[in-house]
């Protein structure tokens, strides 16, 4: 069973200049490998607007909770320390804000691997003879056969037009 | 003839991309240099005595240390705050140096991350194991217990136990969260168990250019919150000691001045263990003299800032006309502790001025000796701090010198150890410097 078309390219540019062609042929079905983030990626598919308001959320509930721990035990368990008034709030300052960025730190790094679907056992883009070359020096785009657009033929001479070596990947 | 980016010295020497990724990996994938096995042996030796040392405490109790009245926190807490100091190099260099765009980061941060997290570990332990009833440890984190009793919140104490395992959470999940697509590498490079260890380790990164779009936002966003956490948890350790009426804490300078010392013996550790690593792995290339010169000029600012304060501390004791302050300073300065203050001074502030100069930061050989030395003098600003204090307070009937047993010591040398052998297993096994940032910047540098 074919998995697609493995598509090697000398450089990040050129990778992004084929990205950019077959989205606009149309083509939906994309995964794109490089060994660094993707200058220019923003272009193609707009910022990242999740992750920051998710820190924003996780923050807001961490420092309430921070807040909640703070005060339902000095309410639960009064205690007079040094004449301190008993909700003196400028003593909850430190615990708040560690508990504030210890909950956005935890949940950021839980959500980044939701949002990419890691922990991830296996890809069909790792079968590629020449993949673990895409993670140092030649980035390489991934075409699904189950593109709607993908065509044995046709999609191979148009990643060979944009000057990509191309490779089948088939199961093992 | 093409501009060249202002930048283009940071990576020295002909490379391609596969050249400078084998030459990166090389700590992992080649037959370690014979230092390295010193060092490894090294280091299991003293934390065998270490987990001796742990032993004894544990059984016979806390009498087997040197702490008394008046001097009841000891080496324990000196070396705690010592050891915490230490790692905050490797967080400035995650975090604040990201923030600022700082290219000669790319090739140090793995290295004191590393650093960081060893160092936080071995600071965690002297707390743990001073409670001397260390099985009820978990006493002090909130929860409902059948006494109806909380921790108290208005405390220092409290704050440090929070402050600490944040710490020690977030450089963890830093360092880890900077490995994975490094793992994804020696994945596919690696045999046998050792491509298991990184298959599962990598969570199966594939490289994919949304992942990185993501990754690289919540890296971003990650450094800029452990931004504060590196100056708020050396604060919180220094409110331990200022919320104390003790002559010689009881100082509101104290948060800013922990800060500075930390990032100080910090830099200074990473220069203690980069210049080696360096050289047994030949990696001038890539850690070249002008990263050195950058982490000495680093040194050279947070060292001023502790100098600043060590003369601020004593106009501060005599101008705050309590005789129990000026007591005190001149018992560090005249007192039988006295060569302990004054090897301080001369460390941390006299010889701290040859950074100004370049010929001495250039001087390798002498930026290894410095940084020893100014971790001896981190040490003994430490020891000054919690011990000299102690030993003077305001009863002339309860003044009493310290005295460390064996234990003590060992305790010591012991975390010495196992931070020196956790290292070794550390950079055999993953890449003592961050691949995939180097090439993202052998990429930024090639472009101009």
């Amino acid at each position: 069973m074919l998995y697609g078309y493995m598509a090697y390219f000398a450089a990040q540019e050129r990778l992004l200049e084929a990205l950019k062609a077959l989205k606009e042929a149309g083509y939906r079905h994309l995964e794109a490998f490089t060994p660094t983030p993707l200058e220019g990626l923003e272009a193609v598919y707009g910022r990242e607007e999740r992750i920051p308001w998710m820190a924003f959320f996780l923050g807001v509930l961490g420092a309430g909770l921070g807040l909640f721990l703070q005060v339902y035990t000095t309410l639960d368990y009064p205690h007079n320390a040094g004449g301190k008034p008993l909700l003196g709030w400028p003593a909850f300052i430190p615990v708040t804000f560690e508990i504030t960025i210890l909950t956005i730190t935890v949940g950021i790094f839980l959500y980044l691997l939701y949002l990419n679907g890691l922990p991830l056992a296996a890809h069909p883009a790792t079968l590629a003879s020449r993949y673990r070359e895409a993670l140092v020096d030649r980035p390489a785009l991934f075409v699904y056969a189950t593109d709607p657009r993908f065509d044995p033929e046709a999609t191979r001479d148009l990643l060979q037009g944009l000057g990509a070596e191309v490779e089948e990947v088939r199961r093992a | 003839m093409p501009e060249r980016h202002p930048d283009h010295d940071l990576i020295q020497g002909e490379w391609t991309e596969k050249t400078l990724v084998e030459k990166l990996l090389e700590p992992v994938e080649k037959p370690p240099p014979r230092p390295w096995k010193v060092v490894l042996a090294v280091g299991f030796v003293l934390t065998l005595a270490w987990l001796y040392a742990i032993f004894v405490t544990f059984t016979k109790g806390l009498g087997t240390w040197g702490i008394n009245q008046p001097v009841i926190w000891g080496f324990d807490i000196v070396h705690f705050v010592w050891w915490i100091g230490i790692g905050h190099a490797g967080t400035l260099i995650s975090a604040i140096l990201v923030l600022m765009r700082q290219n000669w980061r790319d090739s140090l941060n793995r290295i004191t991350e590393a650093m960081t997290l060893f160092a936080v570990l071995c600071a965690a332990t002297y707390p743990l194991i001073h409670m001397g009833r260390a099985q009820h440890f978990y006493w002090v984190l909130p929860y409902p217990t059948h006494l109806a009793l909380w921790p108290q919140y208005k405390s220092p104490l409290s704050w440090d136990v929070l402050a600490i395992f944040t710490y020690l959470t977030i450089s963890t999940l830093f360092l880890y969260l900077g490995l994975i697509p490094d793992l994804a590498i020696l994945r596919e490079r690696s045999q046998g168990w050792r491509k298991k260890l990184y298959g599962w380790l990598s969570l199966g990164w594939t490289g994919s250019a949304l992942h990185w779009r993501r990754y690289r936002a919540a890296y971003v966003l990650l450094a800029g919150l452990a931004t504060p956490v590196v100056i708020s948890v050396h604060s919180v350790v220094s409110m331990d000691f200022a919320y104390g009426l003790v002559p010689g804490w009881h100082l509101t300078l104290f948060p800013p001045f922990f800060a500075a010392g930390a990032i100080y013996s910090g830099f200074a550790m990473a220069l203690t263990l980069i210049i080696p690593l360096r050289k047994w792995y030949r990696l001038e290339g890539v850690i070249t003299e002008r990263h050195l010169d950058w982490m000495a000029k680093v040194t050279l600012a947070s060292g001023l800032g502790v100098a600043y304060t060590y003369l601020l501390e004593i106009f501060i004791a005599w101008y705050s006309a309590e005789p129990a302050e000026w007591a005190q300073q001149l018992w560090r300065m005249t007192g039988p502790y006295a060569p302990y203050y004054w090897a301080m001074m001369l460390i941390n502030v006299v010889l701290l001025q040859t950074l100004w100069f370049p010929r001495f930061r250039r001087n390798v050989a002498w930026l290894f000796v410095f940084s020893i030395l100014a971790n001896v003098g981190m040490w003994l600003e430490r020891f000054v701090i919690v011990v000299i204090s102690l030993s003077h307070d305001f009863l002339p009937g309860n003044f009493h010198l310290y005295y460390p047993t064996w234990v003590d010591w060992t305790l010591f040398l012991g975390t010495l150890g196992f931070f020196l052998f956790g290292l070794a297993v550390l950079i055999r096994l993953f890449p003592p410097i961050a691949v995939a940032e180097m090439l993202h910047l052998y990429h930024k540098l090639r472009k101009h």
